[in-house]
């Protein structure tokens, strides 16, 4: 199938700036290379920790920003450096529902005019007159239609976001790009937002990227994950293989530090990997692998070496030197690719945790600046090196 | 179960509203109210809340916003300001008791003493929590010394220790650095250095976590749990995550509307809960431990407003089970908390032989 969407090499850095000059003295890397592509129909889900660049990737495809290198291809377009005119048909098709419906609504207007905005902008007559066209999508995402005379103000949270839905759907896009639609939203709220994106999905065919942190909701709404971590894919994947392989280390310590709502399974340690320390800064990224300074498996050859993401399994494409769950890799290519890190992770005098040593094995990590938690069944290490060797 | 004994909010267990006798347990609510009048009408942000907690528990407050959970937090840190300060005149009632003493009727000068000794508080946003003109060193120091009579030496050796308890590297450098100047994970530690300084025997976090990405989270509860088994104290967690409860408490009280719909010790909230509203927050929620279910059952329509609650049981016009008959009760009486279990408490007109029915065989599959 032709993507809907397709990112290569996707880099957006912001200068930073001092003196008098103004001289550039650095830059936020917030974006540094990433690729993906969306299919139509399906939904992406993107999901990663503050600052690791994914809401400015959301506003990179949507050309509220322009990249500082690589291509955004749009049904084959590249729209990458498309100026205002160039976008403007196109925007019919690719729509934006932002994080905070307090911020992202005009008091001043009424929701008869927010949602009506775009028909105006874009020259649109909708069949039947602009006012009955906006009734209907009130209608279409639970508000109702006689409310299009009243003002921001007068509805909740949850009301509201459903107004920016109405209106990014108003041109009948094609591509709709969630930014955090439910996070600033109550539990029960969420979830009703959260089926109303499912059915609208169903009913008129949308294809999705939707950006949020936590990985419950993600998991729910997504049908293939992109995990971010400092400007950078990390590990990309249909939604089944991530929450059951995760292959990359972050992707794993990430899913595991989710407090899951059951007592029983409280102090569950073992299963929980915790990562030290925070996010290095996106200005000056450590080299190579850009998780090293908090990875438990990190070795000399992921402090050189950025690992490029490679399709390990069918369908799941993952950015490490040392994956997790690799002992049933099927690709040949993807086994050569891990195999070259083989002599390096051998050469390391710190011996790679076994099953057995679980329990001592962080220690010896410990005081390599990285402290995990145990981690019980750990036969991935073994499985991806002994049967090669 | 005991049906017969639900009548009144005297079953076993249950404190008797405003009895003014001192109360064994460590901390005692009882029947707290706190109504802030504005000029829309009176806000009833808590009204009629009672529970207790035990030296060395965690208690977990569970809600959505506007359900009064962090006014609560503050009614019990004495924060609230009532009468000739501030503009923001809280209407009090109802009993306090920590430890055997009564903070409402008490002289505002001894709970000012009490605070931050006897009992602290974390906040969600440490950065504006802390004063961002002087080191974390110095709050500190300050915290402890205001109840301490000790040189700043001593204080800061003290501080020191206690940053390098809860997990900051190179603690006596970071002493001297400004909150801006520290993560966000780390100024929750520093925060949470700050409160236990005194060591406080009552510890109220108001959403600790909800502030942090979810690996610094995982490290926080991590600490905190750690931190409770060390210093004993009892802890109120106020949150809106039923995964941080689920990871920290020993009993879970569900907030709606002000009230208490539902209370009890975590396990049998999470696997009996006997209210619709707790349903209603366990169906909304995409479980990341569990297979997919192909759609959430969310709570129709949206919460109260504080000015306005619904008469009766507050949830009634978001409830689905409320035109389920409940035996001549109308809608218009407001059920009581009632005996549901083994210290298991909840607030519904249905009977709880139907609940229980309703649980099991329509809700719980589903989930």
């Amino acid at each position: 199938m032709e993507p809907l969407l397709k990112v290569t090499g996707l880099k957006k850095h912001f200068p930073i700036k001092k003196g008098l000059l103004q001289r550039q003295t650095g830059a936020v890397k917030a974006v540094d290379g990433i690729d993906f592509e969306v299919l139509p129909g399906e939904t992406l889900g993107v999901v990663g920790e503050s600052g690791c660049g994914k809401s400015t990737m959301g506003r990179l495809i949507t050309r509220l920003l322009e990249p500082t290198g690589g291509t955004v291809e749009f049904q084959g377009k590249d729209i990458s450096h498309l100026g205002v005119g160039g976008m403007r048909p196109l925007r019919r098709d690719i729509q934006m529902i932002f994080q905070d419906p307090y911020g992202s609504l005009n008091p001043r207007h009424t929701v008869g005019t927010i949602v009506s905005a775009p028909f105006k902008l874009q020259g649109v007559e909708p069949e039947g007159g602009v006012r009955k066209e906006v009734q209907r999508l009130l209608g279409l995402v639970g508000l109702n239609p006689e409310h299009y005379n009243r003002y921001p103000h007068e509805f909740s949270g949850g009301q509201r976001q459903r107004i920016g839905i109405a209106r990014a759907l108003a041109l009948k896009p094609k591509l709709v790009v969630a930014d955090e639609p439910v996070s600033a939203l109550d539990v029960s709220i969420q979830a009703q937002v959260v089926n109303l994106l499912d059915d609208l999905q169903q009913e008129l065919g949308l294809t999705y990227v939707i950006i949020a942190h936590d990985l419950s909701v993600i998991r729910h709404v997504s049908d293939r994950i992109a995990v971010m971590y400092l400007g950078k894919i990390v590990e990309l994947a249909d939604r089944k293989s991530l929450y059951e392989n995760p292959m990359h280390p972050y992707t794993r310590a990430l899913m595991s530090a989710v407090p899951i709502p059951d007592p029983r399974r409280r102090g569950a340690k073992s299963e929980r990997i915790l990562l030290t320390g925070d996010v290095p800064s996106p200005i000056a990224p450590p080299p190579g692998c850009r998780f090293n300074t908090r990875c438990w498996k990190a070795t000399e050859v992921c402090r050189t070496q950025e690992p490029p993401l490679v399709e390990l399994r069918p369908g799941q494409r993952v950015a490490c030197h040392h994956p997790e769950n690799a002992d049933s890799l099927t690709i040949p290519g993807a086994r050569e690719s891990v195999e070259i890190t083989k002599p390096e992770a051998k050469a390391k005098p710190k011996p790679e945790p076994e099953s057995p040593k679980a329990e001592a094995a962080p220690k010896v990590e410990a005081a390599a600046d990285v402290e995990a938690e145990a981690e019980t069944a750990e036969p991935s290490t073994e499985g991806d090196e002994s049967p090669k060797a | 179960m005991t049906d017969k004994l639900t009548k009144t909010g005297a079953a076993p267990g249950e404190p008797v509203a405003s009895s003014g006798a001192p109360s064994d347990a460590f901390l005692d609510v009882r029947d707290l109210k706190i109504h802030f009048p504005t000029d829309d009408g009176l806000v009833k942000s808590v009204d009629g809340l009672s529970f207790q907690l035990e030296k060395g528990k965690t208690l977990g407050i569970v809600g959505e916003s506007g359900s009064g959970k962090s006014v609560t937090s503050l009614g019990i840190m004495g924060l609230h300001t009532v009468g000739q300060y501030g503009r923001q005149k809280a209407r009090i009632s109802g009993e306090i008791w920590l430890n055997g003493r009564e903070l409402l009727s008490a002289n505002p000068d001894e709970v000012r003493r009490m605070r931050g000794r006897e009992m602290a508080m974390i906040f969600q946003d440490p950065l504006s929590a802390m004063h961002p003109y002087y080191t974390v060193g110095h709050q500190i120091v300050e915290a402890y010394r205001v109840h301490h009579p000790v040189d700043k030496k001593t204080a800061k050796r003290r501080a020191v220790e206690l940053l390098d308890r809860v997990g900051i590297p190179e603690p006596a450098k970071r002493f001297d650095n400004y909150p801006h100047e520290f993560s966000g994970g780390m100024r929750q530690r520093a925060m949470i250095a700050m409160a236990l300084v005194n060591n406080p025997e009552l510890l109220i976090a108001d959403e600790p976590t909800t502030a942090l990405d979810v690996t610094v989270q995982a490290q926080i509860l991590d600490l905190m749990r750690d931190l409770q088994k060390e210093f004993g104290s009892a802890v109120v967690i106020i949150t809106h995550d039923l995964g941080v409860v689920a990871e920290l408490a020993d009993d879970i009280l569900v907030m709606y509307g002000g009230r208490c719909v539902e209370r009890g010790p975590a396990e049998s909230v999470f696997y009996e809960p006997q209210h619709p509203y707790t349903w209603g927050l366990l169906g909304s929620m995409p479980r990341i431990d569990r297979d997919q279910t192909e759609r959430l059952i969310p709570v129709k329509g949206n919460p109260p407003s504080l000015i306005n609650i619904p008469s009766g049981c507050a949830f009634n016009p978001r409830c689905p089970y409320a035109d389920v008959p409940k035996g001549g009760i109308t809608r218009t009486q407001r059920p009581e908390l009632a005996l549901a279990g083994d210290r298991h408490f909840s607030a519904c007109h249905m009977p709880q032989e139907e609940r229980t029915r309703i649980w099991t065989e329509e809700i719980a599959p589903k989930l």
